[in-house]
């Protein structure tokens, strides 16, 4: 399991949790799971969100492993000027 | 792809300053910009814009336009996909795409696009535009961010505020982003010192050059082609085709030279317009904006209002820190109140922290991209509460922040864990620097800033190919906003083993290259880089296959030198080194061309910092400001041509200028924009500037096989808050509101004084 931390204009979607237990190899196997545990989660997810993994910011690509101990942290999509 | 080791200390062609691949061509007129281009056939095109800032389209009547000798079209908001819907937060933003760049039941802005009409000559096209009749129904309109949250505010749109938005506020807050750590009430508790304050930023203009412009060419067929100033022609393709219905891959979009962007030229203004012009007409047509329309109807960045607690204790350490960030963003959602507030306390290790962005729709254009949008402003408002800190409790303010800085591991307030990063280091630079103790003269005041940003990857595509002669082309598709043609061309050097002069990279169009992410989020050095440098490793493994099949031994048995195949020791043979173009004069009967290339989306861009020092001395009988003298000290992972760089940290510096000190749109009652040109809207000219000293710290990103980090976008965060800080030491009272104008400081001084 892959403890995923969300900021705090989450949690009122998440029964007020800071952090969600997902199965998850995968960036883009987190956000299914997350999506998968938590249905509302779908709409700021599908707004735009990078994920964090092991300080590493992830802005787009599903495919960047995580590990049972990855430090993940769900965050605002990036970008810039 | 990691961090390369090896190469840190053994560049031959990085780290050197070569001249720039566009200066010949620009030095002498032959560039290209937006406006360069002509078509056989060329109409022009003129837009009708709203004079109201919001106000019911009651009727359009475009006979008369019509009707003018000289006019082939009339487009109106009917011309357009009428498939795209209108959604809540940013769900929406390809709708609002497209009622920006044409107003749909409403006029939401002094400026907004209403129609448009093409005609033979520029001079008809704006007669007929003065010819279609607009009968609007005029609302009531708001146009400041707190007056827009406030409960009798009129409502922009209703149904856009999104799911993260608390019950209970105004429609016309749309979005907000909520965040944080610890217990900040527990840590101000702890502190010795706890200062409140609030602060406002007005909104400024990206303020490039060039005005926006486009030729395009649409047929009844469906196929396309457009040229434009922009930075991202992926996302021109893309965007025009849906608001047109057209297939992407039949839109060819060419970036033109580009004559500034800083983040405003990242999307859509008059490229559709002018495609359903052509479509219309079957002519291509050329639109220029005029500087008025470029103030009026392309995105300046978000205004601001902005509350900051910070505490502190008696020896620097900040026990708590929270803001309340308030974002206008124009008609629209977008104001980028989650950059603001998750780069507001990033440069600090704090145990307690809070933020929270709000983004807010008001009567004004459509906020674009400016360089790390939304961190300048949470940087002036964190910074200046620090340094009022320090002032109070005599503490120095760069071991105040050296004592709270933010380093690999450290939490950052956004939520993850730092790597490696080079804040610290900026900090021991400018402490270190002759600025930071030399004396200052009477009525001088010195100000000290730091600034984050956050830095980007993104979707990349690049393609190489070697000449018969031993040059090489690449071919890249991120427009070339700040020097990356020099430094793509450094790269491939770089591991090529080649001149730096025998590489030429060209801005490749959508039709000859894979996708482009934009050039923002100061990706294109990093991720253009970092594709360049794998599209030039294939490229060398290739070359040393050609040679091992040559001296007919295994391909694993020979290396690369310095722009030489060598055999790897002497078990593998003895030859003589084999130069690059002996092996490439050969290559059509040897295997073919020899073409590299490589599409990813990088994910390893890595934050950077800055930390800025201001001198500045105040005219207390009038009020003017001079910034007399500027440092900027900044992380750059690895400098690839660091004159360029040294180029985006004075540009950063310079556009913070105009930024604290003059810049701002102004708005009158009736809710029009009432300094719509250079001369009312004043950005620095270069006698308004010190030199502005840089020095270039090198803390290599580990994401980047050379260590690069972004640079373009970082400059420009700590400077508002640095010059305010500088200012309010010389005038002697806290400026809290920019632009610092000569009014504004006279109002603070006139206030202190009682």
């Amino acid at each position: 399991m892959v403890e995923v931390q969300l900021w705090s204009g989450l949690r009122a979607l998440v029964d007020g949790k800071s952090s969600v237990q997902v199965e998850a190899k995968t960036v883009g196997e987190v956000l299914t799971g997350l999506v998968k545990a938590y249905p509302a989660l779908q709409g700021p997810i599908d707004a735009g969100v990078s994920v964090a993994v092991d300080g590493r910011i992830i802005a787009s690509a599903l495919n960047e492993p995580v590990h049972p101990d990855s430090e993940v942290v769900l965050m605002q999509r990036l970008k810039g000027g | 792809m990691a961090l390369d080791g090896t190469k840190d200390t053994a560049f031959k062609y990085v780290g050197t300053t070569p001249e720039r691949p566009d200066g010949f061509d620009k030095v002498t007129g032959r560039a290209r910009f937006g406006a360069d281009m002509i078509a056989p056939g060329m109409l022009f095109g003129s837009i009708v814009r709203s004079p109201h800032a919001h106000a019911r389209i009651v009727k359009i009547d475009t006979s008369k336009a019509e009707a003018l000798d000289g006019v082939k079209a009339v487009v109106t908001r009917a011309d357009f996909s009428s498939a795209l819907e209108c959604k809540p937060g940013m769900d929406g933003e390809i709708w609002n795409t497209l009622e920006n760049v044409m107003a749909g039941e409403k006029a939401l802005y002094d400026g907004h696009a209403i129609a448009a009409v093409a005609a033979t000559s520029n001079l008809i096209a704006r007669d007929a535009a003065k010819l279609i009749e607009v009968e609007y129904e005029i609302l009531p309109h708001v146009t400041d961010v707190d007056l827009a949250m406030a409960d009798d505010a009129p409502v922009i749109r209703e149904g856009v505020t999104d799911y993260s938005v608390p019950k209970g506020m105004h429609p016309n807050v749309v979005r907000c982003h909520d965040q944080g750590h610890g217990d900040v009430e527990a840590g101000f508790a702890e502190a010795d010192l706890v200062i409140e304050d609030h602060f406002t930023t007005e909104a400024t203009h990206q303020g490039y050059i060039e005005p926006n412009a486009c030729v395009a060419t649409l047929g009844a067929d469906g196929k396309g082609e457009v040229w434009c100033s922009t930075q991202g022609h992926w996302n021109v393709q893309k965007v025009c085709a849906a608001l047109l219905d057209l297939e992407t891959s039949q839109l060819r979009v060419t970036a033109s030279e580009i004559g500034g962007g800083f983040g405003g030229k990242t999307t859509v203004f008059v490229e559709p317009v002018a495609l359903a012009l052509s479509r219309k007409a079957n002519k291509p047509v050329k639109m220029v904006m005029t500087r008025a329309e470029v103030f009026r109807a392309t995105g300046p960045t978000a205004s601001t209002s902005m509350d900051v607690k910070i505490g502190m204790k008696k020896d620097g350490t900040i026990t708590a820190a929270k803001g309340v960030f308030r974002l206008q963003g124009g008609a629209f959602p977008g104001a980028p109140c989650e950059f603001t507030a998750m780069c507001a306390f990033a440069p600090y290790n704090l145990a307690n922290v809070h933020q929270t962005g709000y983004d807010v729709m008001s009567n004004r254009p459509k906020q674009a991209a400016y360089r790390a949008p939304g961190s300048p402003m949470a940087a002036f408002a964190v910074e200046s509460v620090i340094d009022e800190l320090c002032n109070q409790l005599g503490l120095d303010p760069i071991d105040v922040r050296l004592k709270n800085a933010s380093h690999e591991g450290t939490r950052a307030s956004y939520g993850p864990k730092f790597e490696r990063i080079g804040l610290v280091e900026t900090l021991e630079e400018a402490k270190a620097h002759p600025h930071y103790s030399a004396p200052l003269a009477e009525g001088q005041g010195r100000g000290v800033s730091c600034g984050f940003w956050f830095n980007h990857g993104g979707e990349t595509s690049v393609s190489m190919a070697m000449s018969e002669d031993g040059s090489a082309q690449i071919m890249v598709g991120t427009p070339d906003i700040g020097g990356s043609r020099a430094s793509m061309a450094l790269m491939a050097a770089e591991v090529l083993g080649i001149p730096y002069d025998t590489i030429r990279c060209t801005i490749a169009d959508t039709a000859s290259l894979g996708y482009n992410e934009i050039s923002h989020g100061s990706r294109v050095t990093y991720a253009s880089g970092l594709a360049v440098i794998k599209s030039a490793n294939a490229i060398v493994k290739e070359l040393c296959r050609r040679a091992a099949a040559k001296w007919d031994i295994d391909a694993d048995a020979v290396i690369w030198e310095d722009g030489y195949a060598k055999p790897s020791g002497p078990n593998a043979g003895d030859f003589e080194p084999l130069h690059i173009a002996e092996i490439t004069a050969t290559m059509g009967a040897t295997g073919g061309p020899i073409n590299g290339h490589f599409e990813a989306t990088p994910e390893g861009a890595g934050v950077s910092f800055a930390t800025h020092i201001v001198d500045a001395e105040v005219d207390k009988e009038t009020g003017a400001t001079k910034v007399v003298r500027y440092t900027v000290v900044q992380d750059a992972g690895k400098a690839i041509h660091p004159t360029y760089v040294e180029g985006q940290y004075q540009g950063g510096a310079a556009q913070g200028i105009g930024w604290a000190l003059n810049e701002e749109y102004i708005y009158g009652e009736d809710g029009r924009l009432q300094n719509a040109g250079f001369l009312d809207y004043r950005i620095p000219v270069a006698s308004d500037l010190p030199m502005i000293d840089t020095v270039i710290v090198e803390v290599p990103n580990p994401g980047h096989p050379f260590g690069v980090r972004g640079v373009g976008e970082t400059s420009i965060c700590p400077p508002l808050a640095a010059i305010a800080n500088a200012v309010s030491a010389a005038a002697g009272v806290r400026m809290r509101n920019l632009p610092m104008s000569p009014p504004r400081i006279l109002a603070a001084l006139d206030a202190k004084s009682g």
